[in-house]
């Protein structure tokens, strides 16, 4: 396809190349992005985090039996035995497995650390992972293992609410942010085109009374503003990649312990190369609109 | 082509520069538009060219009534009309070429025709060999040339000329009036506003004079003129 005539030629009927704005717009503009690009990295992480946490939890329940002392106390093995019978006997429940004390103590390593996990004298309650192939009577099944002392079941719902609500207040301020920078992208570039508007208003004018459309004139600052967009959104993606990498190593050298894994996925990377694209696309909106209507005074 | 009725022209609330402004300008005419400095001629031309519109009266360009046009029509229109400003208003950032070749592209022309016709023009007024110099790095005269290279290169249906030997001497004055006679043969009308009398009694072309604000059409050719 041929690309239009404004963006072969390499000549402006304005000068705007050389325009103090010229080298505000860029800058501004790959600060623009390189912000929208990280908050929008932000969001995809943590939306991914909480879908893997979420399809990891749901159709997941956890029972614990706590270690009991003192007289009358009836042995873990035993009240396990119990639950696993109750269990495995409920309709709905697929699989239910206690989980070894080396599986346990991984669980604890990044609280306790190594050697404290796998204390022996500590009192860690014994884990049952149970997973559900339908629909369980919870009420009902809660009923039945609490009736068994120090037992208790969790169905992670509080947890996965907690979850789905942090990962939705997380999208919603990487959401704010970009409509933010958006809006001051805007901002910049109403000012830019407005200061070029007014530096170059003789050339504007004799343009004008020489028969130049309004869209003639619109075309020349869309292409000077899309340029400019382009060169200062690429680098600031390109900062941003270099952040988003540098992060990614960091938290690589804690994820064993702590961090979950927040790396993005290829489209996730794509996704992030639009950014740019995006802005020069709001930015020659945003000349178009300037100067067509400051045009309008013109007679 | 161009009619003029009783048009007034005032800058803001300030006072009339024009006054009852009556006359027509038939296709393919050569006026010149005398007047001494301060008379409105830059004025008159500015409402000829549609820079502004006028405060009153009616003014009717190739048929078209200035009162009714939408703004949108306007930019078609002012294709139409060649102007050599007096200050050239050459852009000094682009080349002779590229000043020649700016009423083509605002037309959409293809851009080998753009090149081809503007070089072929500047060679025509003698700048042949300053295709790419900048507008600052020619002289008057060539400038000059320049700014009417670009004024016609459309083939104007009306040329407009504001004190077009106004920066140049008697010699160079005469090569561009005989430019606007080229210009004229081909078939265009011409109006060329100056005060140099000496130069326009060569040439048989009546005339449009003002005198404070107000117009009087003197129709016998200049050489007559007692």
């Amino acid at each position: 396809m041929a690309l239009p005539s404004l963006l072969r030629r390499k000549r402006f009927d304005l000068p705007l190349a050389n325009d103090p704005t010229a080298r505000f717009l860029l800058l501004i503009t790959a600060v623009m992005v390189y912000l929208a690009a990280l908050a929008l990295a932000g969001a995809l992480a943590v939306s991914d985090m909480a879908r893997r946490w979420d399809s990891g939890l749901s159709g997941g329940l956890t029972v614990q039996v706590v270690p009991q002392s003192g007289p009358g106390a009836v042995p873990v093995a035993e009240r396990l035995e119990t639950t696993l019978a109750i269990l495995r006997g409920t309709p709905g429940i697929a699989r239910a497995e206690p989980l070894a004390s080396e599986q346990l103590a991984r669980l604890l390593e990044p609280w306790l650390g190594k050697e404290g996990a796998s204390d022996p004298l500590l009192p860690v309650p014994t884990v049952v992972d149970v997973t559900a192939s339908g629909p369980v009577d919870l009420p009902a099944l809660k009923a039945r293992l609490e009736a068994v002392p120090g037992v208790t079941l969790d169905d992670h719902a509080t947890w996965l609410a907690d979850l789905r609500a942090f990962a939705g207040s997380v999208r919603m301020a990487a959401f704010g942010i970009v409509l933010l920078v958006g809006g001051a992208a805007m901002m910049s570039v109403v000012f830019a085109v407005r200061a070029g508007l007014a530096i170059h208003r003789n050339v504007v004018e004799l343009l004008h009374l020489m028969g130049a459309p309004d869209r003639y004139v619109a075309r020349q600052f869309e292409a000077h503003v899309s340029g400019l967009c382009l060169r200062g959104g690429a680098a600031g993606l390109a900062l941003a990649a270099l952040t988003l990498v540098g992060l990614g190593q960091t938290a690589g050298a804690l994820r064993a312990s702590l961090l979950p894994d927040a790396s993005l996925a290829l489209w996730q990377w794509g996704l992030l190369a639009l950014v740019p694209l995006a802005a020069s696309t709001l930015a020659v909106l945003t000349a178009r609109w300037t100067v067509l209507r400051t045009l309008e005074s013109m007679p | 082509m161009i009619r003029f009725e009783n048009v007034g022209l005032r800058y803001g609330t300030g006072p009339e520069v024009l006054r009852d402004i009556s006359f027509t300008l038939p296709p393919g005419s050569f006026h010149f538009l005398t007047g001494a400095s301060g008379a409105g001629k830059s004025s008159l031309l500015k409402l000829m060219y549609l820079a502004h519109r006028p405060s009153r009266g009616l003014i009717n360009v190739f048929g078209r009534d200035m009162a009714r046009l939408k703004r949108e029509d306007l930019p078609e229109l002012r294709r139409q009309i060649g102007v050599v400003f007096q200050d050239f208003a050459l852009l000094d950032h682009l080349s002779a070429l590229d000043n020649v070749a700016l009423p083509l592209r605002m037309a959409g022309a293809p851009e080998s025709e753009v090149t081809e016709h503007s070089a072929e023009l500047l060679r025509w007024v003698g700048l042949g060999n300053h295709l790419d110099a900048r507008p600052s790095t020619l002289s008057g005269g060539q400038q000059q040339r320049v700014a009417i290279a670009r004024a016609v290169i459309n083939r104007p249906r009306l040329l407009l000329a504001d004190e077009p030997t106004g920066n140049v001497d008697d010699g160079i004055g005469m090569r561009l009036l005989y430019l606007f006679e080229e210009m004229h043969k081909l078939g265009g009308t011409v109006v060329i506003a100056t005060h140099n009398e000496a130069l326009i009694r060569r040439f048989d072309h009546p005339r449009l004079h003002l005198e404070n604000g107000r117009l009087h059409v003197l129709h016998q050719p200049a050489s007559n003129w007692v």
